[in-house]
């Protein structure tokens, strides 16, 4: 995640001085877990690509390449879904800096 | 302290160039500043007491008297959100209300505050309903007084006159940008006739200088996004950001009434003290009412009783530090507040007060009327026994009731 602004960093008010910004806003800030795979157990069947609800299973050529924490919201479908024994992802408190 | 208070020096006003005066209401005198002002936007609707404000105004703007763009809206709720839009823009914005009126702008209080748009309203307080009143009660703006809005209340016409004009500095200050709600007596004040000293309009328009917004909506040059949402992530440092915005203002208001006295003679600080240094007996008390317990205060040091009389004029931020300091010394204060904070058992002003008093390790006792509801009269025989109560309570070192209501029929 992009480090947030301090109160004193921010523009006054609640403007936002430059256009564009909704692709800057990561939207992934309020979650409180976060789905971690074991790539070891993990048979790339995919299941967690079709149900995951924000579209961040990123896949390439048929294999997952990595969950994106920038826009997950830690709502656990993923690993809930996840069909291997023993589950390849779960989920894990995240540590927040504030 | 001399610059924390409130004082009239006689005879000033005479070497102001080209001071006028004029027999005015408290409306009329409203209406006037606002002319002098000349925003480029206003946006209202009459509700009374305050109609006579806007409709003088609305005649300035018809007769070409002022450059405003004056949007007739449907509602309060519409003026208000007007204003916030042109303030947004960049424009000069004000707005007048009262009551019902207030309390229909009311969702969108918090927003113009927190866009930091810097609109100034004119508010002629008044009681709300059921039953249906349309005299004097502080309801409306002490109701609203955590809106993250500055205030300003003012005990007749002219300070009324005079607190208009300073809020467009501070309002506008770069340093601060927040609006600032200019409050004064429904119809006691508002509808009588008193004589007002007014600034030519050149010295006003030199005062109040240019607008210049941070950002603004117009400018194409650098396109911004105002009223975005933020949750848990932002919202916080938002109103931690505001917060201390507010608190802050305080040191600019202080510093454009001392401006301000250079050009009109009249000083103003976040309250008048009144009798203070010395007195044993104080009351606390807002707007119109202080002029009736001055006269009793006046009375009573002729029989040589030590009585005195603050009354804040800054209300957020709250001086509370400043009020403190002010007051400690005092044996026995009445705070008085014309509107009730039903099950609070106190009203807003002794909340305040008592709070200002935290950590003192002598603190004057206090107790706390509910005076004037609906406009009811305040006379001179009713602060007297208010001040004779606080002799009493002095002299037996104690408080047997703090909340009590002022001239009720039990």
């Amino acid at each position: 995640m992009k480090k947030q602004m301090t109160r004193k960093e921010m523009p006054l008010g609640t403007v936002i001085d430059s256009p564009g910004c909704s692709r800057e806003y990561k939207t992934g800030g309020w979650r409180n877990l976060i789905p971690v795979r074991n790539a070891e157990k993990c048979t790339n069947c995919l299941i967690c690509w079709i149900y995951c609800p924000e579209g961040c299973i990123k896949v390439k050529d048929g294999k997952i390449t990595e969950i994106d924490l920038d826009y997950c919201k830690g709502c656990g479908i993923c690993a809930e879904e996840c069909p291997v024994k023993g589950k390849a992802i779960t989920m894990v408190e995240e540590k927040k800096e504030n | 302290m001399t610059n924390l208070q409130t004082k009239k020096e006689p005879g000033s006003v005479k070497d102001i160039k080209s001071a006028r005066f004029a027999a005015m209401t408290g409306n009329n005198a409203i209406a006037e500043a606002m002319r002098q002002i000349n925003p480029d936007v206003v946006a209202a609707y009459p509700i009374t007491p305050q109609t006579e404000a806007v409709e003088e105004f609305a005649d300035f703007v018809a007769n070409g008297k002022v450059k405003t763009e004056y949007v007739a809206v449907e509602s309060e709720h519409s003026s208000m959100s007007a204003c916030i839009g042109a303030s947004a823009a960049g424009a000069r914005t004000i707005t007048t209300t009262s009551s019902a009126g207030f309390a229909l702008m009311w969702e969108m209080l918090p927003i113009a505050s927190g866009l930091r748009t810097p609109i100034v309203m004119y508010v002629a307080n008044r009681a709300f309903s059921a039953p249906l009143n349309i005299h004097c009660s502080h309801d409306d703006t002490m109701g609203g007084r955590d809106t993250g809005w500055i205030q300003l209340y003012s005990e007749n016409a002219q300070e009324g006159y005079d607190n208009m004009i300073q809020a467009i500095r501070i309002a506008e200050d770069q340093s601060v940008r927040l609006p600032v709600m200019v409050c004064l007596d429904g119809f006691i004040i508002s509808h009588s006739v008193e004589r007002v000293d007014l600034l030519d309009d050149e010295t006003v328009r030199k005062f109040i200088g240019e607008n210049k917004p941070p950002y603004h909506l117009l400018n194409v040059a650098k396109p911004i996004t105002i009223g975005a949402c933020a949750l848990q992530d932002y919202y916080t440092e938002h109103k931690r950001q505001h917060s201390e915005a507010l608190i802050n203002s305080k040191d600019k208001i202080l510093q454009v009434a001392d401006e301000f006295a250079k050009i009109s003679g009249r000083k103003y600080g976040l309250f008048e003290s009144y009798k203070l240094d010395d007195a044993e007996y104080g009351l606390v008390i807002i707007n119109s009412a202080a002029g009736v317990a001055k006269m009793v205060v006046d009375d009573l040091r002729g029989k040589g009783v030590k009585a005195g009389l603050l009354k804040p004029r800054v209300y957020r931020p709250f001086p509370g530090k400043e009020i403190r300091d002010a007051l400690k010394h005092l044996k026995a204060i009445a705070v008085m507040d014309r509107v009730d904070a039903f099950g609070a058992g106190r009203t807003p002003t002794f909340t305040e007060v008592a709070s200002a008093m935290y950590g003192l390790e002598k603190q004057p006792l206090m107790i706390n009327y509910v005076y004037g509801l609906g406009g009811r009269d305040i006379r001179l025989e009713d602060i007297n026994n208010v001040y004779e109560k606080l002799m009493d309570i002095a002299k037996k070192g104690k408080v047997d009731k703090v909340f009590d209501y002022l001239t009720v029929r039990e």
